[in-house]
Parts: structure tokens; C-alpha cells; sequence
């Protein structure tokens, strides 16, 4: 049997979080197992419910799974690369609904959004799995495992929002592992935290077929898209994924008028020339517009890639600089403590607009939107 | 205690013929070709025994039957006349020995329960303790509900999942895919013996020996893409399923040439065999000719032309690998 995701073992969970964000100091981004979770036999059948994406083949109980552009052909009894979905004659089921395997409190900033309600908590959850393999990836325990292979809770869709309500969590933030294969529940618990009064944020890789797209994240409030390089080649070889959908996953969400924010974790002698910062930028410029805030993030050695050192604070700001020329007026530079690129300034006035330390907004001048000094519009969700 | 049979090996050679002459495949080098190019170099062995009669008139494969069948392919696989000594050659007391079968078809394709408590039996003869013995897969249930008895404990055979034990917590890797491997591999065995069971699968082509390892790794998921290749060939690179296997016991009691890997009656047929090999690569290209023939019989498409023949076969026997050979004149199949 699971463990009941009741107040108690969230209270734990909370507690523990609010301890570690009070050290002042960066807090890591790697999530350990929930402490409330012992490892006992889980019952799969509450978690296991019918999945939305995908369709039925003619022969032999196969079917195509629609949910990202992978498009995996599953055969009976087998699961798809994502590992947290499967056919079972014929019929094809997310395994991870209400299945929640890591959740904490966090600043909204951590995931990171800068443009959306700066200073608040987000309710933040995951469940095992994720439909690439990011070789550098820092939440590999939970992404790259099977559902079982990790503790979970129970954690249904209405009890999230009302937890995330009465813990003063304006959004609840699917993140850690990739909330594109969980869309089932994403949807649902949305849905749920709308009915209570409370937001839903995605932190994803945008690696989506447009259809699971729009309904999935039509339900977000603002979507966070890791676009981690600029070229096919990385990709295919670092990701296990291709570029040109995730592209057309942002296309799609500034259609959708969803309010976006993209992560460039800048990995050294991958993903880091002036060449592909350049090309990056001009797509953005050119694609979803000067206004989408862009924060290059500082990589740490994880998982597949040991082999690689931290990204060189210049390196991130010759990024920083090649977008600021090109005319993207919120560029950012991320995990790096304490380093100017993280506040908000006014593109017109350059005043400071919002003042970062670590994960938490320490001063926030924006009113209505505007800059209070020059009064330019300044884009983003900024109240509740 | 069962009674001990054997054969003897006059009894075998009337029965043996070339691999190539089994295989039957169009193109492939015939009898004699074979013969004169493989005198130039080892061939790797393929023993295949059959027993028409190995579920008497019923459904269920006999236990006695069985384990003559497995003594006569083993006696032919190590050129011995008394089975003792074949296990003889291959465990020592001592020695874990972890049997990894295959449970993931359901019941009706998954490791017979005959052979396996054969191989057991065998097993203890050649002076392994029962309790030295595991049989294992990914997930307990999964072994349940094809009729394995759970058993953790006592002296007698052990027989769990990998969810019982978890697997290890330091990822290993060969190519581009990292795992974490099964604790009854790192921690628990000193030799594996591999029972797979002879199957088509929609996204390799063929699941036999080589894929059965995707039993042993928390993430299989990852490794399908591009029909499972290099996936499978990478996997079974690693110095944890090298150093440890010795030997694969195919169960081709019941085999399946399409609709895999899930068991589909339809699809299945009674093969009433086994394939022993001490390489897995050839063993695999046998098994594969095996479902291309009976595909053929059924009207079926062969596997390339349904766009999944098993390239990792290919793959497991380039120089990059060197798992074993796929070249059918350098394996010498013995039908028995």
C-alpha cells in the first residue's frame, strides 16, 4: 500500500522545505526522495488510469501514443520510452495519476519564473518519469525510474489544491521531472486548483505534440519551457529528443497567449558558442518576440555528464550580452547567486525593478504592471 | 529424487546435422561450404533438442520428459555422456548461480516452470545448495502470476524480484544510455545462466537471449528506441552480465512468431524445444531463422519486410561489440 498524502506527512514535507530555504544559501535543485515516504508495495490500481493521447492500432493490441512527437508504437504488456505508461491489451494507461513522488514548497522563482507573481509559493510537485534523457539531468533519481522503482503518495487532484490553498500557495507548479507525462493528472489537479483559487504553473521540456500541447498546458497559467540548445545535433545526442517540435511548442504557447518563460542551461563546449547564443536569440526575437524573459543558467556535473566543470559565470554573461544586443529586453542569468543579471530592470529606464537574493524576491516595484518611475509596461503576471 | 536418464552420444550424432542445413534460410552457404570454410575457424555451437511428445497428450509439459530433453541437449552442447558432468563443467559448489528467466509474456510465454525446476534439480546434482540457487526477474509479481513460487529464505531454491532488493544505486554504462543494475546480479550471483524464452517482439523483431537482459536494468523504457538497437547490444556489454554469464537455456517449449512480446495464442506455437549456446549472438540469429520460417509457414511477412528485423543482432557481433558471431558459417547448429 502507498502512503495517504494527508496534511501530516505534507506538513513534514513542508517543514523540511521551509527549513532549507531559511539557510539564505542557493537551494539545491536536485530533490531527494521525500522523507515521509517509506518504500512499501504500492497499489498500482489507484494510480492507473486511462491515458488521453494516444490511438489504437489494428494489430495486435499495439498502440501509437500521441503524446509527444516520440510517437512510441507500444505492443501489449510494454510501456513507452517515458516508462510511466503502458498497454495492457490494447488499452493504453498513465500509471502516475495522484502518484506524487516528490513535493515541496517553493519560491515561484526557483523554477524559475521571474514574470509571475515574484515573491510567492508555489505548491510543487512531480511524479516519476520523463519522455527524454537529459544526460546532465539533476532530478535523474525520480526522471529516469519507473514509478515503482521510487516511494510515493497518494495525492489526488482536489486534495493538492486544497493543501496548496492552505498553505498560502497561490500556484501549485508540476516541475522536477517532466509534467508532459503526467498530463493526465496535470490536467486534472488544474482543473481542481482553478475550481479553489489557485494557479497552475508547468516546468517543462515542451517536448509535445501541438494537440497534447494546447490541452494540456490550455490549462496553465504560465508555462516554463527548458530549451536546451539550439542545434539538432545536441538533441540528438545529450537530450534523446529533437529541437524543432520544442520550438513549435513555443510557438504554439505564444499563440495561446500563455505567458512563457524559457531556461538555456548553458552546458561548457556543448551548447556554449557565440554562434548558437546569436542564433538563439534571433529566433526568439523573431518567433515569440523582445518581451519572453530568457535566463541562461549556470550547469552543475550530474548524472551522465560528471566529465564537464560548472559553466563559467563569463561564459553566461557573453550569452547574456549577445541577447541584450539583439534586442531581448529580459535576459537573466541563472544559479549564480547574488549576480546582478538576476533582478528585473525597466528596458526603458533601467531602473531595478525587482531585486533577487537566492530564490527570493527581496523588493518588487512593479505597479500594475508599469514601471513606477517611467511608467513602461512591463510584461508578465504580476499580481494575483 | 528423480531418477537419472541419460543418452548416449552415438544417439545424439545420428540425430545431428550442420547448422546450415537447419537454418534453411535461402542464400545461406550450404552444407559442405560451410564445412570447408569452418574447419578455418572455431564455430560457435547452437544445440537445439526437440521432444514431439514433451506434453504427452495434454497441454502441460511432463516434468520427467523435460528433463531429459534438457540432459540431451546439454550432453550434445558439452560432448558428455553422463549429464552430472556437463553441470560439472559449467558451476562450481559454492557459487550463486542466478537463473534469469522471463516472465513479462504472462502465462503462456513466459520461462517454463518444468524447464527451470529442471535446471535446478540439475543444478543440486552438480553440488550447488538449493539456497544458492535464485530464480529472478524484474518484479515478484510479475513471477507470481506465472506460476514461480516466491521464496526468500530457508534451504531451499530462492526465487524473487528485483523490486524485493532494489537495484544499485552507482549507474553503469556502455554507449549512451546509463542504468542501475539489479542487486541479484551484483550482489547476490556469481553466475548467471540465462533462460529466455524464443519470441517475436513489435519493436526489436525477436526477444531471446540478448534481450532477456533488459530484465536486469531499472530503465528498459529507454532502451527501445530504433527497434532496440545498439540498445541491446550496449547492454549486454557490460562487465557485470559478461563476467557472470555463462550459459543460455532457451525455452523454445512454446514460441511465438508474432504479436510479442505479450503472449497471443494465435500467434503462438508448440515448439516443444529447447536451445542451449554459449553465445548468445548466434543463438539469437538462430532463434531469429527459427520465427522467419514459421512466419513463412503462417503467410506472414518476414521481419524486414515489416520494417523490425533484429538489427542489433548485426550489432551485437561488430567489432565494436564482438558478443559473438552472426555469421551462420561460423555457427555450427546441432538439432538433437
Amino acid at each position: 500500500m502507498s502512503h495517504e498524502f494527508n496534511r501530516r506527512s505534507f506538513l513534514r514535507c513542508a517543514l523540511a522545505s521551509g527549513a532549507a530555504l531559511g539557510v539564505g544559501e542557493i537551494t539545491q535543485l536536485l530533490i531527494a526522495t521525500p522523507a515521509w515516504a517509506g518504500f512499501e508495495k504500492q497499489d498500482d490500481s489507484r494510480f492507473t488510469v486511462e491515458a488521453k493521447f494516444y490511438e489504437k492500432l489494428p494489430n495486435n493490441k499495439k498502440i501509437k501514443c500521441k503524446l509527444c512527437p516520440r510517437e512510441c508504437t507500444v505492443g501489449d504488456r510494454e510501456r513507452g520510452y517515458c516508462g510511466v505508461r503502458e498497454n495492457r491489451s490494447g488499452t493504453y494507461y498513465t500509471l502516475v495519476h495522484s502518484r506524487v513522488c516528490a513535493a515541496h514548497i517553493d519560491p515561484v522563482e526557483k523554477k524559475p519564473l521571474f514574470h509571475y507573481l515574484p515573491g510567492t509559493l508555489a505548491f510543487s510537485l512531480a511524479t516519476a518519469g520523463c519522455n527524454v534523457n537529459c544526460k546532465f539531468c539533476q532530478n535523474w533519481d525520480i526522471s529516469q525510474v519507473r514509478p515503482e522503482q521510487v516511494p510515493a503518495d497518494y495525492a489526488p487532484p482536489k486534495l493538492v489544491a486544497e493543501l496548496a490553498k492552505q498553505r498560502n500557495c497561490p500556484t501549485i507548479a508540476y516541475t522536477y521531472s517532466e509534467p508532459v507525462i503526467f498530463s493526465e493528472y496535470l490536467m486534472d489537479a488544474a482543473d481542481a486548483g482553478h475550481e479553489a483559487g489557485v494557479r497552475s504553473v508547468a516546468v517543462s521540456n515542451g517536448y509535445m505534440q501541438e494537440e497534447s500541447l494546447k490541452k494540456a498546458y490550455g490549462k496553465m497559467d504560465a508555462v516554463k519551457i527548458d530549451l536546451k540548445a539550439f542545434t539538432e545535433s545536441y538533441y540528438k545526442d545529450v537530450v534523446v529528443a529533437e529541437l524543432k517540435p520544442v520550438l513549435a511548442s513555443l510557438v504554439t504557447l505564444r499563440k495561446m497567449n500563455k505567458w512563457t518563460e524559457i531556461v538555456y542551461l548553458v552546458v561548457p563546449t556543448l551548447n556554449d558558442s557565440e554562434a548558437e547564443f546569436q542564433g538563439l536569440a534571433r529566433w526568439i526575437k523573431t518567433n515569440l518576440g523582445v518581451d519572453v524573459p530568457i535566463h541562461f543558467t549556470q550547469f552543475h556535473p550530474e548524472y551522465l555528464l560528471k566529465n564537464l566543470p560548472i559553466t563559467p559565470v563569463p561564459t553566461l554573461e557573453r550569452a547574456k550580452a549577445i541577447a541584450d544586443a539583439e534586442g531581448l529586453r529580459y535576459v537573466y542569468i541563472g544559479n549564480v547567486p547574488g549576480h546582478p543579471a538576476q533582478n528585473t530592470y525597466c528596458p526603458k529606464c533601467r531602473r531595478m525593478l525587482v531585486e533577487r537574493v537566492g530564490f527570493t524576491a527581496s523588493q518588487m516595484l512593479i505597479r500594475k504592471g508599469n514601471c513606477p518611475f517611467c511608467q513602461q509596461p512591463i510584461p508578465g503576471i504580476w499580481h494575483a | 529424487m528423480r531418477t537419472m536418464r541419460s543418452a548416449s552420444r552415438r544417439d545424439f550424432l545420428k540425430k545431428c546435422v550442420t547448422g546450415a542445413a537447419v537454418l534453411g534460410a535461402g542464400g545461406r552457404m550450404g552444407v559442405l561450404a560451410a564445412a570447408e570454410e569452418g574447419a578455418a575457424f572455431a564455430k560457435s555451437r547452437v544445440v537445439i533438442a526437440r521432444d514431439a511428445m514433451l506434453r504427452g497428450t495434454g497441454a502441460t509439459v511432463d516434468s520427467r520428459r523435460m528433463l531429459t530433453l534438457l540432459d540431451r541437449a546439454m550432453q550434445v552442447f558439452f560432448d558428455r555422456d553422463n549429464p552430472h558432468e556437463t553441470w560439472k563443467k559449467l558451476v562450481r559448489p559454492g557459487e550463486t548461480v542466478g537463473l534469469k528467466v522471463n516472465a513479462l509474456g504472462g502465462r503462456g510465454l513466459s520461462s517454463n516452470l518444468q524447464l527451470v525446476e529442471a535446471i535446478c534439480e540439475r543444478l543440486q546434482e552438480a553440488g550447488i545448495e538449493a539456497s544458492d540457487i535464485v530464480v529472478w526477474d524484474r518484479d515478484s509479481d510479475e513471477l507470481e502470476h506465472v506460476g514461480f513460487h516466491i521464496a526468500t529464505g530457508g534451504n531451499q531454491v530462492q526465487c524473487f524480484g528485483t523490486d524485493r532488493v532494489d537495484y544499485e544505486q552507482e549507474l553503469v554504462m556502455h554507449g549512451s544510455v546509463g542504468s542501475r543494475l539489479s542487486k541479484i546480479l551484483t550482489q547476490r550471483c556469481d553466475v548467471l545462466i540465462n533462460v529466455p524464452v524464443l519470441k517475436d517482439h513489435d519493436g526489436a523483431g525477436v526477444s531471446i537471449a540478448l534481450k532477456n537482459m533488459y530484465g536486469v536494468i531499472h530503465n528498459p523504457n529507454k532502451y527501445h528506441p530504433n527497434g532496440c538497437n545498439p540498445y541491446i547490444a550496449d547492454l549486454n556489454m557490460l562487465p557485470e552480465i559478461r563476467t557472470k554469464m555463462r550459459l543460455t537455456i532457451c525455452d523454445a517449449t512454446t514460441a511465438c512468431f508474432e504479436g510479442g512480446p505479450g503472449y497471443k495464442p494465435g500467434y503462438s506455437w508448440k515448439n516443444n524445444g529447447l536451445m542451449v549456446s554459449q553465445d548468445p549472438v548466434a543463438l539469437d540469429y538462430t532463434g531469429w531463422q527459427i520465427i522467419e520460417r514459421k512466419r513463412a509457414e503462417k503467410g506472414l511477412k518476414t521481419l524486414e519486410g515489416d520494417k523490425r528485423a533484429p538489427h542489433y543482432i548485426a550489432t551485437a557481433a561488430d567489432a565494436q561489440h564482438r558478443l559473438g558471431t552472426n555469421d551462420p558459417r561460423r555457427i555450427a547448429v546441432v538439432e538433437v
